[in-house]
């Protein structure tokens, strides 16, 4: 049993992780006839909350009420992961990565985000703002454009072998690579 | 029964489309609901433990510099792909004794203009929208106002979507 729990409490290698998050594919499908994603919860969340007589969110929300109901048990899972399942080693990142965000300016690499910019006070600066409050709002924004995320593209789409499920899913990472190498450096000049 | 298709329908103004839709025919109960709980807890505790909420993975992975996040992701894929084609192939019912739905994906320009969107956020945020409530759940509270965020861009598009290319 001891033995099971100090395994458990390592941080999962992607052979693990990836199959377990796959079997949500069929597991949502079977016990509800759910198709898997994410995002559409943004978008209940302002129908259920600011409908503004919008007609993208004018539906019947409760209908969906499901996924509400399975984000708040994504951040239920992370309380638990966080204060039960936590990790007692140091973080492991690529030397790389250290090297290129420490060429930006990032030092601190002792959790799994960057103590230099996740903070409350950071928030209220322009690097927060822009890191914040102007990334969540690409992220609600391109996900909706884009008809779903990565759980509702990437996974669920291309599982059920739909190519515009892998042409978003090619544009999710151009979007980022373009984003961490050619706008981020210059985000990181300017404070 | 027939009162509530009215209702829907007089409230309803554009077909519905979604892409995590509720194919279920019958109502659920919250008990019911309790099953999407516990799958939501268990892919939260995922996210968590593979690292997957962490804002250096999805940098490491934008970088090429690590396999770990194209592991998870390839593998998810293959598993889910797996699951569809077994469930399609042997018409495999929903413990209520449904049989699946299954959605094509029309293209539309909105795939390639939201998803460059998209992408750009994630990398910046380094969160996509599961990740979002695994890294609040995670005491990382800064993130709430990514969140809200998120919210509000979903909202604008709402607002914006007929004037936008798609």
């Amino acid at each position: 049993m001891k033995q099971i729990f100090e395994f458990i409490i390592q941080p999962w290698p992607w052979y693990v992780a990836g199959p377990l998050i796959g079997l949500t594919v069929p597991t949502l499908l079977l016990i509800g006839n759910k198709s898997f994603g994410i995002s559409s919860s943004l978008r209940h969340v302002c129908a259920a909350c600011f409908p503004a007589d919008i007609p993208f969110f004018k539906y019947d929300w409760k209908k969906e009420i499901w996924n509400l109901i399975f984000v708040l048990g994504v951040f239920f899972g992370g309380v638990i992961a966080t204060n039960f399942l936590e990790n007692p080693n140091t973080f492991v990142l690529s030397e790389a990565t250290i090297n290129d965000l420490k060429a930006l300016g990032i030092k601190d690499f002792s959790g799994l985000m960057p103590a230099d910019l996740f903070s409350v006070e950071k928030l209220f600066s322009i690097k927060g703002l822009i890191f914040f409050v102007f990334g969540g709002f690409l992220v609600g924004f391109g996900t909706r454009y884009a008809g779903g995320c990565t759980s509702g593209h990437a996974i669920m789409g291309l599982s059920n072998l739909q190519v515009p499920s892998l042409i978003a899913t090619c544009c999710f990472m151009v979007g980022g690579f373009t984003m961490t190498h050619l706008i981020m450096p210059i985000i990181f000049k300017l404070f | 029964m027939k009162n509530i298709q009215e209702i829907q329908n007089t409230v309803i103004v554009e077909p519905f489309v979604c892409e995590a839709p509720n194919d279920m025919k019958v109502a659920e109960s919250w008990t019911d609901n309790i099953k999407y709980l516990v799958v939501g807890i268990m892919f939260g505790i995922v996210f968590v433990k593979a690292e997957i909420i962490s804002w250096f993975r999805i940098q490491e992975m934008f970088r090429l510099q690590s396999f770990h996040m194209y592991g998870v992701i390839g593998s998810a894929v293959v598993v889910g792909m797996i699951s569809v084609f077994l469930i399609k192939k042997f018409n495999i019912k929903t413990i209520a004794g449904e049989t699946v739905d299954f959605h094509p994906k029309k293209f539309q320009k909105g795939q390639v203009y939201g998803g460059l969107i998209f992408g750009l956020g994630w990398a910046i945020t380094g969160a996509c929208p599961g990740p979002l409530f695994a890294q609040i759940g995670s005491g990382y509270v800064v993130v709430i106002a990514t969140l809200l965020s998120a919210v509000a861009g979903t909202w604008v598009y709402g607002l914006l979507k007929d004037k936008l290319p798609n």
